[in-house]
């Protein structure tokens, strides 16, 4: 590997974050609030996305279970200060301490488990707190829902509006990108690597597997935790059905449409889900009158098995290909997906 | 006396939802075995066998054979699910294979949704559906036919599978691929065939159920998850085991329902997935443990 790809992949520059980031504030100059309240919508997601990108394509673990943390982030904020009365700051803060914690004690026994029993453990555990947010009604108001929820403030400063929560949550992400990123970058990073690379190999050469993948999974838990809290402040009223396992696997669709090896894969992902869904709703029903209910969901199946047949690395490494070929030299986005065997995403030649 | 007839009356349920889980589980077992894949689509084949012999139903056809022509629709479905997406992908890693049929089965509900909307329908009984009061405890004589079909297909399944060339093939694909190979049996075509009887097994499990507890678009997730606990519960690749894990799931969750609360059944069932799983997780009836690499 040549000194250049290694700058490639470990490249720590803020430059594309940073223009990519003062685009996308400049939105509220331009956009309509509707256009405002679906790019917030998108942030929600790329937090959630962010970590869960690092735990299933640096990582290499799946879980079908992240809607129970982002319900746990969402439900104790919508406790603590609708009900206590206490700062939606203070909030988000225990609702991420609580789902560290519980991501720490879920994941110790269950990250002893691989494939297909992580995958069953992770999706009974959602199914457990999905269970719970419904059954414990005198703190979640059960099925009925959780009703006004308070908007956050800061310095007295009311998170009211959608350009406020859109500036909210996008500062967030941007964060969380930030943060990710240097974690990938660090000797964890190389070691979560090697982990989605061979669990074997990577233990013998005296990689922790359990404490990197545990390190992992709480991040992700966090940022899912705090993107759920925003999102109780956001639309004032939650109900359990916002955190199925349904949820939990749409996650991971925008993780693996958009790239699950580059972090800007969960932003690319949770775009295109935002988006694409919209767009379905929107022009589906012009052409079946009749049609009610999730139908867009057909799409984001197909979808998904499409992109992990004929394009396992997802959106962004084709994004990068258009854009590789029109500027050669400009190949400076900060991504790692150049990466040896991945690029055939872990398929081995007949 | 009365405990005992609600317990008998519990008992009875739980054998009904079980045998169901039990067809499924079966499916799930057959794959696994074959091709290596815990196949997540397999409850939207329970769903489509339900909604297809309501509409065929609908159009008039009699009941009979409206479930034998959904059930060989569905086989069918299974086969083009097998051809377009395990076949392509089935070198991938696990990951992949398990998000692709995460993926297929999102694509099933999907087009149910297009097909037969949102509402909840449901299928006539197969029988006069009478209620049969048994020691005080009232039985449904579709509860019957669903515990005594589930039964037969069960052992009708075990015969094929022991004492039939093509099950043996079947079988000899489980232990050893590449021996099977130099055997002249097409590992290709076992796979085919593995989806195409589960799939068959899935959607029987669906008509049995629709008559008991209606059908839409979204029933067969929970189906779904419900038998992969009892596929695990027995150990993945042991189907009678998982048959009896399928019988041991709807037992327990009758009990919770009926004796604490509807809402707890599955946690209770899901706990005892994660407890197996995290304690003993070749199944609680595996003989001898060992690792499936």
């Amino acid at each position: 590997m040549t000194k250049k790809n290694l700058k490639l992949i470990y490249n720590n520059s803020l430059v594309g974050p940073g223009i990519f980031f003062a685009l996308l504030f400049c939105l509220p100059l331009v956009g309509s609030n509707y256009t405002l309240a679906i790019f917030t919508m998108i942030g929600f997601y790329a937090l959630v996305c962010i970590g869960l990108t690092m735990l299933t394509g640096y990582a290499g673990q799946i879980s079908l279970g992240h809607a129970a943390f982002y319900g746990i982030g969402a439900y104790t904020s919508a406790y603590m200060t609708a009900t206590l009365g206490l700062s939606p700051w203070l909030a988000i803060l225990v609702g991420a301490l609580i789902s560290a914690l519980v991501a720490l004690l879920i994941g110790i026994p269950t990250f002893k488990l691989k494939g297909y029993y992580l995958a069953l453990a992770t999706l009974g555990f959602g199914i457990i707190v999905y269970t719970a947010f419904k059954e414990l009604s005198s703190i979640t108001g059960g099925s009925n829902g959780f009703f006004g929820i308070p908007s956050i403030s800061l310095f007295g400063f009311e998170f009211m509006t959608d350009q406020s929560y859109f500036y909210l949550i996008w500062f967030f992400v941007f964060m969380a990108l930030i943060f990710s990123r240097n974690i990938i970058h660090s000797r964890i990073g190389r070691g979560l690597r090697s982990i989605e690379g061979s669990e074997i190999a990577a233990d013998a050469v005296g990689v922790n597997l359990m404490k990197y993948k545990l390190q992992i999974f709480v991040t992700s838990a966090i940022f899912t935790s705090i993107s759920g809290s925003l999102l109780a402040h956001y639309v004032t009223f939650i109900n359990p059905d916002l955190f199925t396992a349904n949820t939990s696997i749409y996650f991971l669709i925008m993780v693996i449409i958009g790239g699950s090896n580059s972090i800007w894969g969960a932003i690319v992902g949770s775009a295109t889900y935002v988006l694409l869904g919209e767009l379905l709703k929107h022009y589906v029903p012009i052409i079946l009158p009749n049609v009610g209910g999730e139908f867009e969901i057909v799409f984001f199946g197909l979808l998904l098995v499409l992109t992990l047949i004929y394009m396992p690395n997802g959106l962004v490494p084709q994004f990068i290909k258009i854009a590789g070929k029109r500027h050669k030299k400009e190949r400076s986005a900060p991504i790692a997906f150049s990466i040896d065997t991945r690029a055939t995403g872990g398929k081995t030649n007949d | 006396m009365e405990t005992f007839s609600q317990i008998l009356q519990l008992l009875f349920s739980g054998l009904t939802i079980g045998a169901i889980y039990a067809l499924i589980a079966v499916g799930f077992v057959i794959i696994y075995n074959v091709t290596g894949i815990l196949n997540f689509a397999q409850g939207e084949f329970a769903m489509f066998g339900a909604l297809i012999s309501i509409s065929l139903v609908k159009a008039n056809l009699p009941l009979w054979l409206a479930v034998i022509l959904s059930i060989v629709i569905v086989a069918a479905i299974g086969a083009v699910f097998e051809r377009t997406a395990i076949h392509t992908a089935r070198k991938s890693s696990m990951t992949t294979l398990i998000i692709i049929t995460i993926g297929v089965s999102i694509a099933f509900r999907g087009i149910a949704i297009l097909i037969w909307g949102t509402q909840a329908q449901t299928l006539p009984p197969f029988t006069d559906n009478t209620p049969i009061e048994f020691l005080e405890a009232v039985l449904l004589p579709q509860n019957l036919w669903a515990i005594g079909l589930s039964i037969v297909i069960l052992i009708v399944m075990l015969y094929f599978f022991n004492y039939t060339f093509t099950g043996k093939s079947l079988t000899a694909c489980v232990v050893n691929p590449f021996a099977a190979r130099l055997m002249g049996i097409n590992p290709n075509k076992m796979s085919l065939l593995a989806v195409v009887v589960s799939a068959g097994l899935g959607a029987l499990a669906g008509t049995v159920i629709a008559p008991i507890s209606g059908a839409s678009y979204d029933m067969g997730m929970m189906l779904g998850i419900k038998a992969f606990v009892a596929a695990v519960v027995g150990g993945l690749t042991n189907a009678p085991a998982a048959i009896a894990g399928a019988f041991l799931i709807g037992i327990i969750e009758a009990f919770t329902e009926g004796l604490w609360s509807s809402g707890l059944k599955d946690v209770v069932s899901f706990s005892l997935l994660l407890l197996i799983l995290f304690i003993k997780p070749e199944g609680l009836f595996a003989k001898a443990s060992g690792k499936r690499v």
